[in-house]
């Protein structure tokens, strides 16, 4: 797929350090996502893909580097933190879905209480993005009587309702069922192809294949090579991403 | 039948000062209680300091001690209140401790991943705990909540021992007078407080099957 990126930076990472005790979990990491741009972290477990995901909207702290969001430096706590994470869309592999909340409920939530949208406004597009993810009908319900796929699609449209700059995906596809794997993964295919910015952390090959305009390699906290699909796929450069390659495409 | 017709006022005045302070230590209880348990999972290390010192200290003094404490310590520091106002504090600051314990159990069975989400839609502390973390923590809180009140409502007694007119305080008098009646006496105190306790007990139940439903 041909970049939508302007080449604009939206999110810059930059000299990115964190430990948690002894592991030194996120090494020296640069990473800049353009607006536009769809980047895939892939790795293997305890790569450090999710954490680097989760110092986006600081879920997770660093403890040394610097994270910018369209120029801002991520503020450290309070009402700023707030309000940045408000602009960062997250999508987590439990979904994570309010469980006390009915689907609507869930949607409006942060548009109601974070941006003071009207109730009537919020839950109008509220619908619309529930129609737009393919579970409109299912408005009235609580989270536990839907599947884990339409959970995930819920927490999209929770999470475009704030309308993010940045979507940040923590392996939204590993706690289904593969049934379930590619409605939501088609779901996330769209949004890339509108040209929403994302940062998706998956074991999806063919997801990276088809909608990132970037790859990016992880290993034991480095970023160990960057580039495009086609080359990441067909060339790999380090002998780590031929290892893992090798490993998880042969079967 | 004739012991509580002759007695009938004492009784009722004796019920309602119990009935009232139970009602106001359990409001203040259940205030105090619900700040302090905030307090103690708030990033803020001296708020959870503070808290964590509050509860240790009334949870492990005798509520007799705090009584004490209440209505002789207080004057001390040029504070004096009436024995009731005193006893509502004891027993609603005594009881708190013990509501903040119950409420904070529940805040940490929510799983971590509500108040994630939560805050990565950019919901601020105090909103996620509203509007996200405490309604849910409240479904496993009801049952020992429950019991922490209804420990509370007998717990009011121990007011008998400084001068407040409730129930536990009629028996000494209304033995001496009706000594052939002992069983009676003691049987009207008793209904007294499960007229009190029984129906919060109810309550609980009812409650508890209401917000089970929402899960």
């Amino acid at each position: 797929m041909t970049s939508a990126a302007t080449g604009e930076p939206l999110v810059e990472l930059s000299g990115v350090n964190k430990w948690f005790g002894d592991l030194h979990v996120l090494q020296d990491v640069d990473l800049t996502i353009a607006r536009g741009e769809v980047v895939v972290v892939i790795g293997p477990s305890g790569s450090g893909k999710s954490t680097l995901c989760r110092t986006i909207n600081r879920l997770e702290s660093i403890d040394q580097g610097r994270i910018t969001i369209d120029g801002t430096p991520l503020p450290e706590e309070g009402k700023a933190l707030a309000a940045l994470r408000s602009d960062v869309g997250m999508v987590f592999q439990s979904f994570n879905l309010f469980a006390h909340k009915t689907i609507l409920e869930n949607v409006t939530l942060g548009p109601v209480k974070v941006r003071g949208k009207g109730k009537a406004e919020a839950e109008k597009r509220a619908r619309e993005l529930l129609d737009r993810v393919g579970v409109g009908h299912q408005a009235d319900k609580v989270p536990a009587q839907l599947s884990g796929g339409q959970q995930q699609r819920v927490a999209i449209a929770r999470a475009l309702a704030m309308d993010p700059k940045v979507m940040l995906f923590d392996e939204p596809t590993s706690a289904l069922d593969p049934e379930m794997i590619n409605e939501v993964l088609e779901v996330m295919t769209s949004l890339a192809r509108d040209g929403m910015t994302m940062v998706v952390v998956t074991h999806e090959m063919g997801f990276a294949r088809r909608a990132a305009n970037r790859v990016v390699f992880m290993d034991a906290g480095r970023i160990v090579e960057s580039s495009d699909p086609e080359t990441f796929f067909t060339a790999p450069t380090s002998d780590r991403a031929k290892d893992f390659l090798s490993k998880i495409l042969n079967h | 039948m004739q012991f509580f017709i002759d007695n009938f006022d004492i009784l009722r005045d004796a019920f309602l000062q119990t009935l009232l302070l139970t009602v106001l230590s359990g409001v203040l209880a259940l205030v105090l209680g619900v700040v302090l348990a905030t307090m103690r999972v708030s990033p803020i290390p001296p708020l959870r300091g503070l808290a964590t010192f509050y509860v240790e200290t009334f949870r492990n003094t005798p509520l007799t001690v705090v009584f004490f404490f209440v209505i002789f310590g207080l004057p001390q520091i040029d504070t004096v209140v009436s024995f009731f106002t005193g006893a509502v504090i004891a027993v609603g600051m005594y009881t708190a401790a013990f509501v903040a314990e119950a409420v904070r159990s529940g805040i940490n069975s929510v799983s971590p991943g509500q108040a994630e989400a939560a805050r990565a839609l950019g919901l601020g502390f105090g909103q996620s705990l509203r509007e996200v973390v405490l309604p849910q923590a409240f479904r496993t809180v009801v049952p020992p909540l429950g019991s922490v009140f209804i420990a509370m409502a007998k717990n009011t007694s121990i007011a008998a021992g400084f001068s407040v007119s409730e129930l536990s305080s009629t028996l000494p008098r209304l033995v001496n007078a009706n000594a052939g009646d002992l069983l009676v006496v003691l049987l009207a105190v008793v209904i007294g407080y499960m007229i009190i306790t029984v129906p919060m007990a109810y309550a609980v139940n009812r409650l508890e099957r209401r917000v089970a439903i929402l899960r």
